[in-house]
């Protein structure tokens, strides 16, 4: 979908991005993962071309960004910066409504189409005429991934998106964020310095450094099978929590886990699992089969097992 | 008749045909002015926003704009643009350029850059990044630019009248020149109140919100379009020859509204600073003048005085008027000045003016050349026995005279002399004698006669018919009344004239006033 080749852009002396290459396939969530001044956020830019490269090539759908004028191929792309930069002398509703006006979209298909994004953003119709100074930050955060997603693009880049929240409200978006379908049909480029937020929204993580990508892979492959030591020191002060995190017992064939009556959601982690439990009641995870048969169960003690097994599968 | 008893209401009612004109004049001026340079300074703005590189050089030259005074900024204005409103509105038009693209250049380069960003990465192009983002983000800091330059615009639009270019200073110059308090006011006051009227309308605009910004957006440059008309309602009627008074001239009894009067002169008339008049004439954007008749730039232009056949103007011996307290103060003073008495006719007058007036000599070189050829000069005495201050008004004239009395006090008594060139007119130069800033100065026995006495309209004709009935006049008057002492005249008549290029005159066969009013009557 996205394909990145041997991009590099140099400010006067200073080699920001030195020649990387990725690829992102499509309905993947790519994060470029990093500290500041790694070249994360240039990378981002000269995929939209809000910085155009010294060297390189960007695809997307395999047409070469540079063969198009820049105005078009940014009005396909969507685009949430950490500061939202929502325009403060539009209402909510004109700052959504930006790049339908730009591609010339009548009113009514306008209008429907913001009622419907914020019913999915879990944002009142009140809203539509407030300014944005009027909001709270996770509000205003909401507004610009609703700008971003109006036109419906393929792609959507995000710089730092959630970087300027406090923690709950960020871990609240985080939660909407996976759950939106919306979110689920994209291709989507994040930035990102949180490792945390690395590993929970991403499918493949590229960790740069000084200008190029360190390791690229899923977030296991990171944990378990880290490059260098540069990877492994990036990792290890959340090491623990990110392994529980990564870690996702598997289900028989064609079956699911449930717990309460209530089936978990496909890929739930270690973690989420230990989160869920009652330890007093020493309640335990059902396991079903293809045909809704319980095969078994598991609780504390089998996560915890899962976990040193696969740690020691790991180990060899 | 006394125009001091007259109530500033009162005059403002009698004149309100002409505060009408003036006042519109002047919003004119300040709109038309003021739209050049929105319309020069907001792109410029832009401009400078976008290539950064420029914004030094941009800023600094309009810097220095601002920084040249008004009066030399007109005065380098009139050999490229002439006389009237072009040179006016192109000065007025250079001092209201920095703030405007200041205040756009700090506004476009304020906008959050992050908001810039998300504008550009919308897909919105250049100019609708600058349209529809950073203009209207920008407005509220160009507005208070644009508030700076109305204000500025409206006070330096005061001196246009300096260049025949109309407005509320011909009121505010006129009434300084002819001593008139009211007539000052009549142009102060209304000055005042359009700055203040127009920093507050446009206040009240700024503070609107975001919203109707925009409409306010599209109804400026309508409004100043408006408002810019109104300098070309007055336009004044039309006649074959045009004449250039001074804003003195225009309000006196000998002057125009004596030509109106007694000559029946019908004539356009523009108002102009006399030191400008001249070279107006010569140069034949004028054809006939409100000069002196001693004055140099006569014999420098080769202009022709027309003959006053009716008699209305007085005449203008000139004399040294001392305080009588001064007098007793420095017993040897009043020998020493009446050394000049019966010295300086006409002829070499105006000999003197021309050397200074149009040879740019100091007046200092022409009084010492005077004083050797007249075998007056002597070296400096002690000058210890005390200081006499002398008074001058702004012109060359004056300026070799005062120079002329200083060399002869140090050479002639003990006293030293210090001279206070260069106070603004009559009235300046008058109320700092009876003020005790200075000790005496040189006066025209016409001028004391209509513009400090100002005595009844039979007064004035039964004691303006000789030289001597108008001196004894002011003299007595004067001693009576500020307890000053006119001393003997120097000798020469700088009466108010009519004047023309001298090959005109003789082309249109002009050598009288009544000539030049028959000849309009005509054409």
């Amino acid at each position: 979908m996205i394909k990145v080749e041997k991009l590099s852009k140099h400010f006067g002396n200073v080699q920001a991005v030195d020649g990387i290459s990725f690829e992102v396939r499509e309905h993947e969530n790519l994060i470029l993962l990093g500290t500041s001044g790694c070249g994360k956020t240039t990378t981002l830019k000269m995929i939209n071309r809000l910085i155009e490269p010294s060297a390189g090539k960007v695809f997307i759908d395999g047409k070469d960004i540079m063969e198009q004028s820049p105005e078009l191929l940014r009005r396909g792309i969507g685009y949430v910066l950490q500061n939202n930069g929502l325009f403060p002398h539009y209402t909510v509703a004109q700052n959504i409504a930006v790049v339908p006006q730009l591609l010339k979209w009548d009113q009514n298909r306008t209008d429907k189409r913001i009622a419907e994004l914020l019913e999915k953003l879990h944002l009142s119709k009140d809203y539509l005429n407030a300014y944005p100074s009027e909001l709270s930050g996770g509000q205003q955060q909401r507004i610009g991934l609703a700008r971003a997603l109006v036109a419906d693009p393929a792609v959507l880049l995000m710089d730092e998106p959630f970087g300027a929240l406090d923690n709950v409200t960020r871990s609240k978006i985080h939660a909407e964020f996976k759950a939106l379908d919306e979110l689920k049909r994209k291709t989507i480029i994040m930035v990102t310095h949180d490792v945390q937020e690395a590993f929970e929204l991403g499918d493949h993580i590229c960790l740069m450094d000084k200008g190029k990508i360190v390791q690229d892979g899923t977030p296991a492959e990171l944990l378990f099978n880290p490059k260098n030591d540069f990877v492994r020191n990036f990792l290890k002060e959340q090491r623990l929590q990110l392994e529980f995190k990564t870690i996702a017992p598997q289900p028989p064939e064609g079956g699911v886990f449930e717990l309460r009556g209530k089936r978990l959601p496909a890929g739930a982690n270690l973690w989420w699992m230990i989160e869920q439990l009652k330890f007093t009641e020493g309640e335990s995870i059902s396991i079903l089969d293809h045909q809704d048969k319980k095969v078994g169960s598991m609780g504390f003690e089998d996560l915890m097992s899962t976990f040193y097994q696969y740690k020691k599968q790991q180990a060899q | 008749m006394n125009e001091q008893q007259q109530t500033l209401w009162g005059f403002m009612q009698q004149q309100s045909d002409k505060l009408l004109t003036q006042t519109l004049q002047h919003i004119g001026l300040t709109f038309v002015s003021l739209l050049i340079a929105v319309l020069v300074g907001l792109p410029l703005g832009v401009f400078i926003s976008r290539r950064r590189q420029f914004s030094g050089p941009v800023l600094g030259v309009a810097g220095v704009l601002q920084t040249v005074p008004s009066i030399a900024l007109l005065g380098f204005m009139i050999p490229v643009l002439g006389i009237g409103p072009k040179p006016a509105i192109a000065a007025l038009l250079l001092y209201a350029l920095l703030p405007i693209i200041r205040n756009t250049f700090t506004g476009i380069t304020g906008v959050d850059a992050a908001v810039k960003e998300a504008a550009v990465a919308m897909g919105m192009s250049k100019r609708q990044v600058l349209f529809k983002v950073e203009l209207p983000l920008a407005m509220p800091v160009i507005f208070a630019g644009i508030r700076t330059a109305t204000v500025i615009t409206v006070g330096v639009a005061t001196l246009a009248s300096y260049i025949a270019a109309g407005g509320l200073g011909e009121f505010i110059f006129g009434g300084i020149s002819l001593n008139n308090t009211n007539m000052i006011l009549a142009g102060a006051i209304p000055a005042a109140l359009l700055a203040i009227l127009f920093d507050f309308l446009l206040a009240r605009l700024q503070k609107l919100n975001v919203k109707k910004l925009r409409v306010v957006t599209a109804a400026l440059p309508v409004l100043l379009i408006l408002l810019s008309s109104f300098y070309l309602l007055p336009s004044a009627y039309g006649s074959k020859l045009k004449a250039g008074f001074t804003p003195e001239f225009m309000g006196r009894r000998d002057g125009n509204l004596g030509l109106i009067s007694k000559y029946g002169l019908k004539i356009q008339t523009l108002v102009i600073n006399d030191a400008v008049m001249y070279k107006a004439a010569f140069e034949k954007q004028l054809d006939v003048i409100s000069g002196y008749s001693t004055d140099g730039r006569l014999k420098a232009y080769d202009l022709l005085v027309l003959d006053d056949d009716k008699h209305i103007f007085p005449p203008y011996y000139a004399a040294p008027i001392v305080r009588e307290d001064a007098l007793k103060k420095f017993p040897d003073l009043e020998k020493a000045l009446n050394l000049l008495s019966g010295r300086i006719n006409d002829s070499i007058m105006t000999a003197l003016n021309y050397r200074t007036d149009y040879l740019h000599q100091s007046p200092e070189r022409v009084a010492r050349d005077f004083l050797d050829a007249q075998k007056l000069y002597k070296p400096a005495r002690s000058g210890s026995a005390g200081l006499v201050r002398i008074g001058s008004k702004i012109f060359g004239e004056q300026y070799i005279l005062a120079s002329i009395y200083s060399m002869l006090i140090k050479g002639y008594t003990d006293y030293d002399a210090s001279t206070k060139t260069g106070l603004g007119g009559t009235k300046i130069c008058f109320d700092a004698l009876t003020n005790n800033q200075i000790d005496f100065y040189p006066e025209y026995t016409g001028t004391g006669l209509l513009a400090i006495l100002q005595p009844s309209v039979r007064i004035i004709d039964s004691v303006s018919t000789s030289k001597e009935a108008t001196y004894n006049y002011v003299q007595r008057g004067f001693e009576e009344k500020y307890n000053i002492r006119w001393l003997k005249p120097i000798g020469f008549n700088n009466a108010y004239a009519l004047m023309m290029r001298r090959k005109q005159a003789k082309e249109l066969n002009i050598k009288t006033i009544s000539n030049l009013k028959r000849y309009l009557d005509i054409n």
